[in-house]
């Protein structure tokens, strides 16, 4: 779509983007260009020289088993984060579809974590479970549960993963609402008169209808889940115990901050550029279709 | 409502309670921990009525910081939190809009290539190019600077396609008028564009102020000075031990103030932020 009406002048458009480009390439192009070239290099332990080695940093981090076990802590971290945080939204969403009364109230109530911080989140669970003096873990004493997520990686799961979804609640059950609202009553209503129980009602025709919005809020929470829990994972556990919840952003981070080795940490960095590259296409070929159903 | 059922309706605010109960569980906790004192916390199970310590804890947080962790005051933190919030929604709005609108009205050479510049900036986020981008900034000088907190951040794809999708649906017939009437395109952008943008604005406003108010990564690589943190950062600061080591009565004030602001903001601008989320991503 172009616009018809245009106005001419041979300076003024790059006066007026020249601000976000300038931004754009300091910030954004130069770094990503260096992220490239460090991946290539190879720095000694003093970082005064370095050398050009190809693409030994990546075959190093292929055949680095903590490297690949990051991979699988954060595909299990994903999926687990992702899946739970649908279900339960969509739950709470289709919910508060059906009910008349309070429905702005419960909405209201539901939102606000998003305003909170995934680090604040992380603080927050980290304080209800911490190991003697959490009200939580006190709670699962009772039932015979020892918890401690300080020693236990399976644990230390769970307390990152349960942050996280806590905090990305809020978000997803906006969308389904809206994707529930939009749904066409007058099918609902045909169903009703056909018979078809409520719950019948929503597996085969409000659910194959919101699978746009769906698919649309899983790879929202797919990147939600790779990048911006980190300050989830860093304040709490960062990425322990023995690396069971070090996910790809966080060992980045942990290696060029706090190991200092440049040329691994860019490599990783590389890597997470394609993965994130992946991950908008698909977003956006899914964009496209997401109207036409 | 397709047809009455009074169960199906009961089990409905059941679950929405129970959600609604759940989710609201870790605040009360904090709010609740924050009136406390630390020995009272360190008992377990920690009391679960409000005690006697809010305006104690308050003041020393706000006034003194915690004793064990970091030693900033969280008054000051809030104020850099504050300048994060506001700077970066504004600069953001700003330069989007006009880059929107140069993209939008304007056929110029490069303009492809300008657009497609700013729209691979969306594959860039800040994790995956952690330690050029601070290489970056610390060449420029910027570490422990408001500019260094901000700027870096202001720059955005989604922002721009948000103002250049609003301008599509602006019809011709305007910019055809202001043309007619002799208005030049500055013109037409601030008595025209800008006032029909308003929503648009105050959506985007919403959304990237708790964006910036919540911001971590960014200010944890940039700022080592502590009268630079922001509270987000502060309160990591404050976690130095594990479970009883911390003095967990003040780090929960200190979190109920980090949240109090961004929250507020949500709640009693609902509609700007539902808009604002929702629009964003298309």
């Amino acid at each position: 779509m172009e616009k018809r009406v245009l106005f001419r002048s041979a300076w003024l458009p790059y006066a007026l983007v020249a601000p976000q480009i300038a931004i754009t390439i300091v910030f954004f192009f130069w770094p990503a260009t260096q992220a490239v070239w460090y991946s290539f290099q190879l720095q000694d332990a003093f970082g005064l020289k370095s050398q050009f080695v190809g693409l030994q940093n990546f075959s190093a981090l292929f055949r680095d088993s903590n490297y690949l076990e990051s991979f699988k802590v954060t595909a299990l971290f994903s999926v687990l984060v992702a899946f739970s945080g649908l279900a339960i939204s969509l739950l709470l969403a289709a919910m508060a579809d059906r009910v008349l009364r309070g429905a702005l109230a419960y909405k209201t109530l539901l939102i606000w974590p998003y305003a909170v911080a995934p680090a604040i989140a992380g603080v927050l669970w980290a304080f209800l479970f911490a190991p003697s003096i959490g009200i939580v873990t006190y709670l699962l004493k009772g039932f015979g549960i020892e918890w401690n997520w300080i020693i236990k990686g399976d644990q230390a799961m769970a307390l990152v993963v349960i942050a996280s979804v806590w905090k990305q609640i809020s978000y997803n059950f906006l969308f389904f609402l809206a994707g529930l609202q939009s749904i066409p009553k007058s099918l609902i209503e045909a169903a009703a008169i056909d018979g078809a129980s409520p719950s019948r009602r929503f597996w085969t025709i409000v659910f194959p209808l919101l699978s746009p919005t769906t698919f649309f809020l899983l790879v929202i929470n797919i990147i939600y889940a790779f990048f911006d829990t980190f300050g989830v994972i860093d304040a709490t556990t960062q990425g322990g115990p023995a690396q069971a919840t070090q996910i790809l952003v966080y060992k980045v981070y942990h290696d060029g901050v706090k190991a200092a080795d440049l040329g691994g940490s860019s490599a990783q960095s590389v890597i997470l550029m394609f993965i994130v590259i992946t991950l908008t296409v698909l977003q956006f070929r899914f964009i496209e279709r997401k109207v036409q159903y | 409502m397709v047809e009455n059922r009074p169960w199906l309706t009961f089990f409905s605010h059941a679950v929405l309670i129970a959600g609604v109960l759940a989710v609201a569980f870790p605040l009360y906790v904090t709010f609740v921990a924050s009136t406390l004192t630390l020995e009272q916390i360190l008992q377990v199970p920690m009391p679960l009525i409000p005690g006697d310590q809010l305006l104690q804890n308050y003041s020393q947080v706000l006034g003194a910081g915690s004793t064990t962790g970091s030693r900033a005051a969280v008054s000051s933190m809030l104020v850099n939190s504050t300048v994060m919030a506001l700077v970066i929604p504004l600069g953001k709005v700003t330069i989007s809009i006009i880059s929107a609108f140069a993209l939008v009205y304007f056929r110029f050479p490069l303009r492809g290539l300008i657009f497609w510049m700013i729209f691979v900036t969306l594959m860039l986020p800040v994790e995956v190019r952690i330690i050029p981008t601070f290489k970056v900034i610390a060449d420029l000088g910027m570490l422990n600077t408001y500019a260094g907190l901000t700027v870096p951040l202001i720059a955005s794809a989604t922002a721009t396609f948000l103002f250049r999708q609003f301008f599509m649906t602006v019809p011709d017939e305007l910019a055809e008028a202001a043309r007619v009437d002799g208005a030049g395109p500055m013109r037409f952008f601030w008595d025209v564009l800008l006032p029909l943008s308003k929503t648009t604005m105050a959506a985007l406003f919403v959304i990237q102020f708790i964006y910036g108010w919540n911001q971590y990564l960014w200010p944890l690589l940039i700022t080592t000075d502590e009268s630079m943190y922001t509270v987000v950062i502060g309160i990591k600061r404050m976690i130095v031990g594990s479970d009883a080591a911390n003095e967990w009565n003040l780090i929960m004030a200190t979190a109920i103030l980090a949240m109090l602001p961004p929250a507020l903001v949500v709640v009693l601008m609902q509609k700007w932020f539902v808009k604002g989320l929702v629009e964003t991503e298309k």
